[in-house]
């Protein structure tokens, strides 16, 4: 038997011309991309200084961040939420730079890849941001200086569904404020 | 009427084959439906096109009841090339013919005004016999004929199976558009066969497990529009929403009590998922869970007294069961496998569906809580997030299709499986809902 009946759909939800009907809720691109956990940057004063600003240079601190930024990824084996030792280096200059600016925020975003179940892995996930947290206070940065957030799989870094792919997604971030 | 339990696997349709058939003029923005797995004795049944409409459009009636029907697996309505003749009422019908072309049971029927609105009128007859199974008259509006026609296909079902029809529900499921990192996720709400969609929330960041109230009229879902995760209930009909936890750390996995007082979720402190229960009108929370292992997927089992969830605290995620008064010592209820996820309980309450991992992939699966035996419903490598119909004649799960998320539905015993695919974006994380008035 091969039945093929039509549905109308999804992609009209999806460019929201259904959406005319009843009330929606519709958040801002950005909305919570930045929630940079407040006016953090007390003792360096420079933290809060909008890096778009045009010829001012840049402060040792911000210096140090557009470096750390070169590499602010954690990639994990499948299943695992040991750092790599490959990865040590990485958690080391992000653990300086804090240590060395105690008004320094950063943000551990902790990803898996797509297989399994979505809200289980949003614990594989966190279980990824916490372990890069506790090597953070291993090397001496505040507590305070650090917020977890797991996404599990819902905000892979490539689309794809082989290892390869896969292997990009299993993650942590470091967002640092600002 | 044959049986239609008997179990017989027939051909898988080639999708590529089915897309290359699309009707011309079709809009792109469509999700279409393609029976992946059917069983082979499917009841034939002729769904004559109603009286007084237009063939073809929106709310062809007579469209709509054989839709549903197909959609269930169990029937094999006629197509309409092959109705050899039109009746619209009973008196119409010659069963000599309908006999000829293998039709075990039909459907006639007409819209006709009625007052300011419609009225339809429909009978089931038994081909062979003649005899008359249903005749009834409903009263209508144009813009109300698709749901007629749902209720008239819930009617039929029901005649001809014992088994109330799930066609006059809803699906509530998450749509992605846009390539990583910068996607957006629609919370969208539609009818059970997909028509209707609205969105009800639309945001630059993830949204998840929408949950339905027992009463159909809210939903509860995990939104991360603040950056970090908190669970919203969103009343359907005015939009009004509430966030109901945004507690420090993770805000997750929101399943209702069955008496829609409670919420079940997954909180985190340091990082240790734990399950909770938050009464909604006194906000007080209740924890359930102790374990340093990833306690998540709370689901409530029929009688209100104790929650399946996921755990890993054995090494790999199992479902577990606890009861919310007493000792509250876990009971593992899931031991074939090396991963069991998600449960979700059936209408009845004597079964769970799961994700599982079989041979490598994960598959949904049904555990009976009796026997303990788990049934494979599905053979592709990444489906997840089963729920059940009201009825529990079906299984609503998300799959791939082609790298993209689809929705799909299998028969709890395995026998039939159909594809919903998109073709702009992903769909994913299905629940469907109860019974509920249509608002």
């Amino acid at each position: 038997m091969t039945k093929r009946l039509e549905w109308f759909a999804i992609a009209l939800a999806a460019f929201g011309l259904a959406a005319c009907q009843k009330p929606t809720q519709t958040l801002p691109e950005e909305a919570a991309a930045a929630p940079a956990p407040a006016e953090t940057a007390t003792s360096s004063g420079i933290a809060t200084q909008p890096e778009t600003r045009p010829a001012a240079p840049l402060t040792p601190q911000q210096q140090a961040l557009a470096a750390l930024k070169q590499k602010s990824t954690v990639y994990f084996e499948f299943d695992s939420n040991e750092i790599r030792e490959e990865y040590l280096p990485v958690v080391a200059s992000h653990a300086a730079y804090l240590v060395k600016y105690p008004g320094a925020r950063v943000r551990l975003e902790g990803h898996t890849d797509e297989r399994g179940s979505r809200e289980y892995n949003i614990g594989l996930g966190e279980r990824r941001a916490q372990t890069v947290r506790r090597a953070l206070l291993a090397q001496g940065v505040a507590d305070a200086q650090i917020t977890t957030v797991s996404y599990g799989e819902e905000r892979p870094a490539v689309e794809g569904f082989d290892e390869a792919a896969h292997a990009q997604n299993r993650r942590v971030e470091f967002v640092h404020a600002p | 009427m044959p049986s239609i339990n008997a179990v017989l696997r027939c051909a898988t349709v080639v999708l590529a084959a089915v897309a290359a058939l699309a009707v011309p003029g079709e809009s792109h923005a469509q999700l279409r439906l393609d029976i992946t797995q059917g069983v082979r004795d499917a009841v034939p049944i002729a769904v004559v096109p109603f009286g007084g409409q237009a063939e073809g459009g929106p709310s062809d009636v007579a469209a709509v009841v054989a839709n549903d029907l197909a959609m269930s697996g169990r029937f094999a309505p006629l197509g309409r090339g092959d109705l050899v003749a039109r009746p619209v009422a009973g008196a119409e019908i010659r069963f000599e013919d309908w006999r000829l072309l293998r039709a075990d049971f039909i459907v006639v029927g007409r819209v006709e005004p009625e007052g300011s609105g419609l009225a339809v009128s429909y009978e089931l007859f038994n081909v062979r016999t003649g005899a008359s199974l249903l005749a009834e008259r409903l009263p209508s509006t144009e813009r109300g004929l698709r749901g007629t026609g749902h209720r008239i296909a819930d009617r039929v079902f029901e005649r001809l199976t014992g088994i109330p029809g799930a066609f006059s529900t809803r699906i509530a499921y998450v749509a992605v558009t846009g390539r990583p990192p910068s996607q957006r996720y629609r919370l969208v709400v539609a009818d059970a066969d997909g028509h209707n969609p609205r969105t009800i929330l639309d945001s630059g960041l993830p949204v998840m497990s929408p949950a339905w109230s027992p009463d159909g009229q809210r939903l509860a879902y995990v939104s991360f529009e603040g950056g970090t995760s908190a669970v919203y209930v969103q009343q359907l009909a005015t939009g009004e929403r509430s966030r109901v936890s945004a507690r420090a750390g993770i805000n997750g996995a929101p399943a209702w009590s069955p008496d829609g007082r409670r919420l079940a979720l997954t909180l985190s402190r340091d990082g240790n998922l734990d399950v909770y229960t938050l009464d909604l009108a006194s906000q007080t929370l209740a924890r359930v869970t102790t374990d340093e292992a990833i306690d998540t997927e709370p689901e409530w089992s029929r009688d209100g007294r104790s929650l399946y969830f996921t755990s890993d605290r054995a090494g790999t995620a199992q479902v577990y069961q606890v009861d919310l008064e007493g000792d509250r010592q876990a009971r593992r209820v899931t031991f074939t496998g090396g991963y069991n996820a998600r449960p979700r309980i059936s209408p009845d309450g004597r079964s769970l569906a799961v994700v599982t991992l079989d041979r490598g992939a994960y598959r949904i699966g049904v555990l009976d809580l009796g026997t303990r035996s788990l049934r494979v419903l599905t053979d592709s490598r990444q489906d997840e997030s089963p729920s059940f119909a009201p009825n529990g004649a079906m299984v609503i799960y998300a799959t791939r299709e082609g790298g993209r998320g689809a929705l799909a539905t299998a028969s709890p015993d395995g026998s039939f499986r159909q594809r919903l695919s998109s073709e702009q974006g992903d769909v994913r994380d299905p629940a469907w809902s109860p019974v509920a008035p249509r608002g």
